[in-house]
């Protein structure tokens, strides 16, 4: 099974502090630490699992840029077969549908079986895998959390829905399919995992070599932008404690007892 | 802005609670227009839940035929494609059926879309302004989306304040327009839908809960956790980094992809507050949260917040809970 994953390369949230910067342009991205998006890893790891039990080879793909060939290189050490890596300046600032657009000239170029997406990415949109699903007029699946070969061709997916439930359904390949975290436990990649694939070869692709037609992507074609960033002043917001810890303790204790917290 | 519409989740003949925010935020876009809700299904469910929605919206479409009884995203997108009029503005919850169905739907329509709208601004030469959450919710952004040639617009639930209802309304039946083409071949077909599972407690029932999200760490640090909850007389629930770890099972998840809770007292250790956590957060009363970053959201919606350490922390409040007892 040929299997393609897109893999979007996210400020680590869990250990950065989002700041914003010029006046609220941007986010302050001088010491970011950047991480692959967590739900990408769960596509990786299915597609990883998926692959060692029927054959193929995985492909993890990424726009971004510079620096951004280091999350395929994560890919890579976790157990991906190749790595390609779309990094050109004037795709900056597409939308989700110019995103969707490149890595649809990305699939065009091969043939896939199997095309997976993250559920949703830093920008909480969950939008570029059914947008790539639509161009290429593939049937989709959002929020899958089991995937299993039924017969040739055809996939016995679990969709998360309300609740917790789960939605089984059976889907024709090829298709494209956003991953639920939980689907699996994604293996650990150590520093040395990492080193063995430092001086693998990522091909580098940009609009001419994918023959995208620039009207169609970068900025110019986006048709949702962003206009700034702002803390959101929601609410009156906690009354926050302070003092020592068994201070805080102590008036937790009282707060606690007020509010029915202790039985 | 003539081509306004709602398409409306329903099941088991009752209408989803985001039905009356829809129409909340159809109203602020244009407090003239009349807005049109959309239902799909099959048999009494949905005739029940098309007259339910004609209480609020002034015109129902519905969508009958028995391919529909699990409306599934692949089957209904096509058939709102071909019924929804070319530039109109369709907006759904940002639900789960939202995130199967929207983005493509966009796509066929050749409209632009907008994901988890939490406040629409107004609309200005064809751009609708609102504001969306990025990072965890750990920053807003204003958004500017070119509605020229129709958008698909979906909600934040519980973003919008539903409105009371105006005048009744009636249903039309779209049926045979929406199904004119025929059923599109079933490229993914509904085989089940599986129930989640019942854990051994009930965390819906429970009155105080502690839970516990990714800050914990490690597996072996939850026993802070349950030494607390103990000291409490609560029970432990979690976020759902800690499911998808297999630290804990399932039935103890909070939020919209777990259990709705109704606590009085929900005492939030090391979870960042993302709005599908809060999603099962609204019946809690009274929220405390305990993280070390000052500035997670979850201390937007606590009443009480401590900064500091789970690690270092917990311990010491077990200490003092089960000395003040
Ligand atoms: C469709 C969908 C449905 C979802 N459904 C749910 C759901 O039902 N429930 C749910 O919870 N999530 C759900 N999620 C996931 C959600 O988006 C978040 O990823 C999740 O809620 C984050 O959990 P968390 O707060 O525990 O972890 P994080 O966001 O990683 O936050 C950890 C927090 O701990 C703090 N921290 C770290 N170390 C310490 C320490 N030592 N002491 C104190 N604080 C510390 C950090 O400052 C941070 O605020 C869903 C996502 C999707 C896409
Ligand atoms: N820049 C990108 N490069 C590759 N894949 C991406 C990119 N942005 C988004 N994706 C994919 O689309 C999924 C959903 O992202 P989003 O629609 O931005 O929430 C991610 O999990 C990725 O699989």
């Amino acid at each position: 099974m040929e299997i393609l994953v897109c893999v979007k390369q996210v400020p680590d949230t869990a250990e950065n502090d989002i700041e914003l910067a010029k006046g609220g342009r941007d986010i302050e991205r001088e010491d970011l630490v950047y991480s692959v998006n967590e739900w990408d890893n769960y596509a990786v790891e299915a597609a990883i699992q998926l692959r060692d039990q029927v054959g193929g080879r995985v492909t993890v793909a990424t726009i971004g840029d510079e620096e951004a060939d280091e999350v395929l290189r994560r890919q890579l050490a976790m157990g991906a077969d190749r790595g390609l890596h779309v990094c050109d300046d004037s795709l900056e600032g597409s939308d989700g549908l110019g995103l969707a657009r490149i890595l649809e000239a990305v699939v065009r170029k091969e043939a896939y079986d199997l095309i997976l997406t993250g559920a949703q990415a830093d920008d909480n949109a969950g939008q570029v895998g059914g947008m790539l699903a639509a161009l290429l007029d593939l049937p989709f699946a959002a929020l899958v959390n089991h995937l299993e070969v039924k017969d040739q061709g055809v996939l016995r997916i679990g969709r998360e829905v309300a609740g917790g439930d789960q939605e089984i359904s059976e889907i024709d390949l090829p298709c494209v399919l956003s991953i639920q975290t939980g689907i699996n436990q994604p293996r650990y990649v150590g520093i040395r995992g990492i080193r063995k694939v430092a001086s693998v070869d990522i091909p580098q692709l940009d609009a001419a070599s994918l023959g995208l037609d620039q009207a169609t992507v970068g900025e110019g074609a986006a048709r949702l932008k962003r206009l700034d960033y702002f803390v959101p002043q929601g609410g009156p917001g906690a009354r926050m404690l302070s003092g020592k810890p068994d201070q805080l303790a102590a008036q937790l204790v009282e707060i606690l007892k007020a509010k029915g917290g202790i039985r | 802005m003539d081509n306004l519409f709602a398409y409306i989740m329903h099941r088991e003949g009752v209408l989803h609670d985001s039905a009356a925010e829809l129409l909340a935020a159809a109203h602020k876009l244009a407090p003239q227009a009349a807005a049109v809700a959309i239902l799909a299904g099959h048999g009494p469910g949905l005739e029940a839940a098309c007259q339910q929605a004609a209480a609020l919206f002034p015109q129902v479409w519905k969508i009958a035929d028995s391919g529909l009884a699990q409306p599934n995203a692949e089957i209904l997108r096509p058939l709102l494609a071909r019924l929804v009029p070319q530039g109109s503005l369709l907006l759904l919850a940002h639900e789960h059926l939202a995130m199967d169905l929207a983005p493509g739907l966009s796509v066929k329509l050749g409209a632009a879309y907008l994901p988890d709208a939490v406040a629409l601004e107004g609309i200005e030469g064809g751009w609708l302004k609102a504001v969306r959450e990025e990072f965890v919710g750990l920053v807003s952004a204003h958004v500017s989306l070119d509605i020229s040639a129709g958008a698909v617009i979906s909600l934040r639930p519980g973003a919008f304040k539903a409105t009371e209802p105006g005048q009744p309304g009636q249903v039309l039946d779209k049926s045979a327009e929406a199904l004119a083409g025929g059923s599109p071949p079933a490229r993914r077909r509904y085989i089940e839908t599986v129930a989640a599972e019942a854990g051994e407690v009930d965390i819906t029932k429970a009155e105080v809960l502690v839970s516990v999200g990714r800050g914990i760490q490690d597996e072996d640090n939850l026993e802070l956790v349950f030494d607390l909850a103990k000291a409490l007389g609560a029970e432990v629930s979690c976020s759902r980094p800690i499911v998808d770890a297999k630290w804990l099972p399932k039935p103890r998840q909070v939020g919209t992809s777990g259990k709705t809770v109704k606590p009085k007292v929900y005492l939030a250790c090391g979870i960042s507050g993302s709005s599908q956590h809060l999603g099962g957060l609204t019946g809690a009363s009274c929220v405390i949260a305990i993280n070390k970053h000052p500035k997670a959201p979850i201390f937007q919606r606590a009443e009480v917040g401590v900064v500091a350490d789970i690690i270092q922390f917990l311990p010491v409040l077990t200490k003092a809970v089960q000395a003040g007892k």
